[in-house]
């Protein structure tokens, strides 16, 4: 056994790459409540000072403190950086110094220029000449590739919010991986890999080959990167401070490299749980100096920042990174996997206070332990900082050692992949059924030339009919265009670092997503049940409806209309599944605008539910604003009914309540309601 | 019907408001629910429907009646809550207890079985004093206070609610009263004292009916926690006296 791995019950992960196992053979689910947890020390203080001043500062600079324009960045680009060396014992930042953006042109030279002058810089000219002649990205591949329907279809927002100008992201290294096995013994799998691939020279074989020798490469500048800051990463981590530090590195690595729409760190707690405890067991380190690694980690992940357009931003609502973390959740063997560091990792927002990044997410399921539930429901009313997600349903099938990439997209750590594939606009496209592919807002016709619904009532038949084959055709031109999205980013923009912390063959899931679901299924339900007359501009396209009656709307528990929504999702599904998917991809689609759902509402006119042209469509799986009037149960109901299977990469729910609606104050969850007479 | 309710007994709960009280509270937030007629005619059958639907959101939660005055319909609660314990469903009764009537055989008949159905009872004492109970709802608190010692005796959980209203019911002497009167119960299972708010003035405004508080400030809700502990203190006086506080 290596030294490092002294004191470690042994198994399957001493002779080959499988983090799961050595967490399944050595974590200590823990039953306690929160009294064990230590508060911030004075140099997580200090640091933590620090970090406040510089948001401030960029905040004061108007959103950006500094944007390097003359390195490109990569995993070797740029020196060590620090806050103050002599107290921070997590270290690395993504360029020489805290809240400096990168230079990412990979994804797109315009894109990285855009960003840098929409800020007040400008990228070094010698730079932007380079990748528009010498060195292709992966922004130009994509537009040398689209027809034109791809390109119409774009530009009316029918689909929407493409990843082909910058990083798709949602893909999640198992930087654990570094950790426990160092990088030596990584590369050496890697070389494995290489000579285990196929002998006839296909393109995948051909692919397969590159891809793995950019890995190799990747693996050595890890090592190479860390040595800038002291650490030998290419042996296993010796203790929790390594552990933090080396899983820390590789995501550093990943973020270095791409600025990707979500870059989530996996499930890493009840991984470094296990050398905590070893370490407390040994006396290696205090309660307080592990928590302080952990507050100095997530201090870390907090500074995350890319070099992002104003538009962007107006998607995504911010500038968001999408740190996820995915705490808790139950193993298969029916042990819960909650330690002390899932305790940790919320305590940091006490020792530093409430944040969104990274977004910590806790992976339910009623059998975790009843103290950490109260601490979870503690921390949430505390900091509104813990997202939910329900490992029961994901279990199933992603196992126990998945992790959530961006909000909801569950993926195995280091197994399983995706490739991002944004949003259709679903309201839009039943606007494009009634007009025979004619864009409501462009006038254009951006469809194909269907036969447009005829006379001044919609004829619910007619209309889900001619709905149905619009669908075909937007799943169609989606696919396709995500089909060449995904190849061009492998080509120009390899994910080299986070592959590298991947298995040889990973799955991956072609990802699709759905906009408007509500604002369709009410439509239909207004066109079904009430009397919906169509009004016509000076050109004949249905611009506005008049409706008379009341129908049942979508958020009430309601199956005349909740039946709708569900036979949208699948029938949104078949028409995906249907398609060819790069790499075979496995599709899947997800209702989940979370933000990005009142971007959509502008580029979509009136639609027959009632919504105005303009306003903002409901959010993920959400009914629309203030039509579900049934209660909290029965609007959650009717989310609850959206099949799954249909939607795997996830259904999101925004749902807002004021505390005193979910019981009185914080005290009945602390039982202050009780008596105690003792 | 409410479909998530979380102030009205253990865990998510569903509510099912009653129509009619013959209670006057001056700071009743429901005055909508005092008529005797109108309301929603619902099958028992319907709700427990409704329930089962979705009763996965009700895990360590049940159904609560509250009103209006639940007992005013005990036929109909004896029949919910006859289909409801089939189903193994937490029952809660949310009542001022008004109306208790213990002289009455055929009352007390159906009570008694309707306790057999019950888990709950959440009792709001207004006023531990007679005289301002009176002044405070228009009814005596007499038979109120015999179905808490009712309810004991037949061990029916209980939890004791309880509204401070500043010059009204803040008065130490009558809060620490009524911990000594509801000290002598064994059911007791939780207190729960609530500041009183102005929320419900504007009903009274849209139902054109008078707002007897007018003017009255809503409780500070800093000042709970010390009047709590004068119910509090006045319930351990009496267990103590009755040797009814458990050793440490």
């Amino acid at each position: 056994m290596k030294p490092e791995w002294t004191d470690f019950v042994g198994g399957k992960w001493q002779t080959e790459i499988n983090v799961r196992d050595f967490i399944q053979k050595n974590y200590h689910p823990y039953d306690g409540d929160e009294a064990f947890l230590a508060g911030p020390t004075q140099n997580t203080k200090d640091l933590w000072a620090m970090v406040l001043d510089l948001q401030k500062q960029e905040k004061e600079a108007g959103g950006v403190l500094d944007m390097d324009t003359k390195v490109v960045s990569t995993i070797v680009s740029h020196g060590p950086g620090y806050l103050d060396k002599s107290k921070e014992t997590i270290v690395g930042f993504q360029t020489d110094k805290p809240f400096k953006r990168s230079l990412q042109p990979y994804g797109g030279i315009r894109m990285a220029e855009k960003a840098c002058s929409d800020n007040g810089y400008e990228v070094d000219p010698e730079i932007s000449e380079f990748f528009s002649t010498h060195r292709k990205t992966h922004n130009a591949g994509c537009f040398d590739a689209y027809n034109d329907e791809m390109r119409a279809c774009r530009s009316s927002h029918i689909v929407t919010g493409l990843p082909d100008a910058y990083g798709r992201g949602r893909i999640i290294g198992d930087y654990r991986r570094i950790a426990l096995y160092g990088i030596d013994r990584l590369i050496e799998d890697k070389l494995a890999q290489k000579a285990s691939t196929g002998r006839v020279m296909t393109d995948d074989v051909i692919r397969l080959r590159e891809e793995i020798s950019e890995q190799i490469v990747a693996l050595k500048q890890m090592k190479e990167m860390a040595l800038t800051y002291g650490y030998d990463i290419s042996k296993p981590a010796k203790d929790v401070k390594e552990a933090i530090q080396f899983t820390y590195f590789g995501y550093l690595c990943a973020v270095k490299e791409q600025n990707g729409a979500a870059m989530s760190l996996g499930r890493t707690s009840t991984f470094i749980d296990c050398y905590a405890e070893r370490d407390l067991a040994n006396g290696t380190y205090t309660e307080e100096q592990i928590q302080e690694f952990v507050d100095h980690f997530i201090m870390k992940l907090r500074m995350i920042k890319f070099a992002r357009t104003p538009e962007y931003n107006q998607i995504f609502a911010g500038d968001p990174v999408w740190v996820t973390e995915s705490l808790a959740g139950v193993g298969v063997d029916g042990r819960h996997m909650v330690t002390k560091m899932s305790f940790r990792y919320l305590n940091t927002l006490y020792n530093l206070g409430a944040s969104p990044e990274p977004n910590l997410t806790v992976l339910w399921s009623p059998r975790l332990p009843e103290n950490f539930k109260k601490f979870c429901a503690k921390t949430s009313i505390n900091t509104s900082s813990i997202q939910y997600e329900n490992d029961e349903l994901m279990r199933f099938d992603h196992g126990d050692d998945y992790g959530i990439a961006c909000c909801v997209s569950s993926m195995v750590i280091g197994k399983e992949m995706q490739f991002f594939g944004a949003r259709a606009n679903l309201a839009k496209c039943l606007l494009y059924a009634l007009n025979g592919g004619i864009d409501e807002v462009t006038k254009k016709q951006v469809g194909p030339k269907y036969r447009p619904v005829e006379g001044d009532v919609l004829d619910y038949d007619d209309v889900m009919s001619k709905f149905t084959d619009m669908i075909e055709w937007q799943a169609d031109v989606y696919v396709n265009t995500l089909n060449i999205i995904h190849y061009m980013h492998d080509k120009y923009c390899y994910e080299r670092a986070e592959m590298a912390l991947h298995d040889r063959d990973v799955k991956r899931y072609f990802a699709t997503g759905v906009a408007g679901l509500s604002i369709c299924a009410d439509s239909l339900s207004a066109i079904k049940y009430a009397k919906v007359e169509v009004i016509r501009d000076e050109d004949g396209v249905i611009v506005d409806f008049k409706t008379t009656g009341d129908f049942p709307k979508y958020g009430n528990d309601d199956d005349r209309v909740d039946t709708i929504a569900q036979e949208l999702v699948t029938k949104f599904m078949t028409a995906v599944r249907r398609h060819h998917t790069y790499r075979n991809g496995i599709p899947t689609t997800s209702i989940l605008t979370i933000t990005s759902n009142v971007t959509y509402g502008k580029a979509t006119g009136n639609t027959p539910d009632g919504r105005k042209k303009g306003q903002p469509f409901a959010p993920g799986a959400n009914p629309m604003h203030g039509r579900d009037t049934h209660g909290a149960v029965a609007s959650l109901a009717s989310v609850a009914k959206l099949p799954f299977k249909d939607a795997q990469d996830g259904i999101s729910n925004t749902f807002t309540i004021i505390p005193g609606a979910l019981g009185k104050e914080d005290k009945v969850f602390a039982g202050d309601i009780e008596l105690d007479l003792n | 019907m409410e479909s998530f309710g979380t102030v009205d007994g253990p865990g998510v709960r569903f509510v099912v408001f009653v129509q009619g009280c013959p209670m006057r509270c001056a700071y009743c937030h429901n005055p909508d629910t005092w008529a005797m007629t109108g309301g929603t005619l619902m099958e028992p059958s319907y709700i427990i429907e409704q329930y089962e639907r979705n009763k996965g959101f009700y895990r360590g939660g049940g159904i609560t009646v509250t009103g209006g005055e639940p007992l005013m319909q005990i036929d109909f609660l004896i029949e919910l809550f006859s289909l409801a314990k089939k189903k193994e469903i937490h029952t809660c009764i949310d009542s001022s207890g008004i109306a208790f009537n213990p002289d009455s055989a055929e009352f007390m008949e159906k009570m008694d079985k309707l306790m057999t159905l019950t888990d709950l009872v959440m009792l709001d004492i207004k006023h531990i004093d007679n005289e301002k109970h009176k002044e405070l709802t228009a009814q005596p608190n007499t038979r109120i206070l015999e179905y808490a010692a009712y309810l004991n005796e037949k061990k029916v959980d209980m939890w004791i609610r309880h509204v401070v209203v500043p010059g009204i019911t803040d008065d130490d002497k009558y809060l620490w009263d009524l911990g000594y009167f509801i000290g002598q119960f064994t059911n007791l299972k939780a207190l729960d004292v609530l500041p009183y708010h102005t929320m419900g003035e504007v009903k009274y405004e849209k139902l054109g009916m008078e707002y007897k508080l007018k003017g009255v400030p809503p409780m500070d809700k800093d000042l709970i926690p010390e009047k709590k502990k004068v119910i509090l203190d006045g319930i351990k006086k009496r267990r103590a006296e009755l040797g009814l506080v458990k050793a440490n």
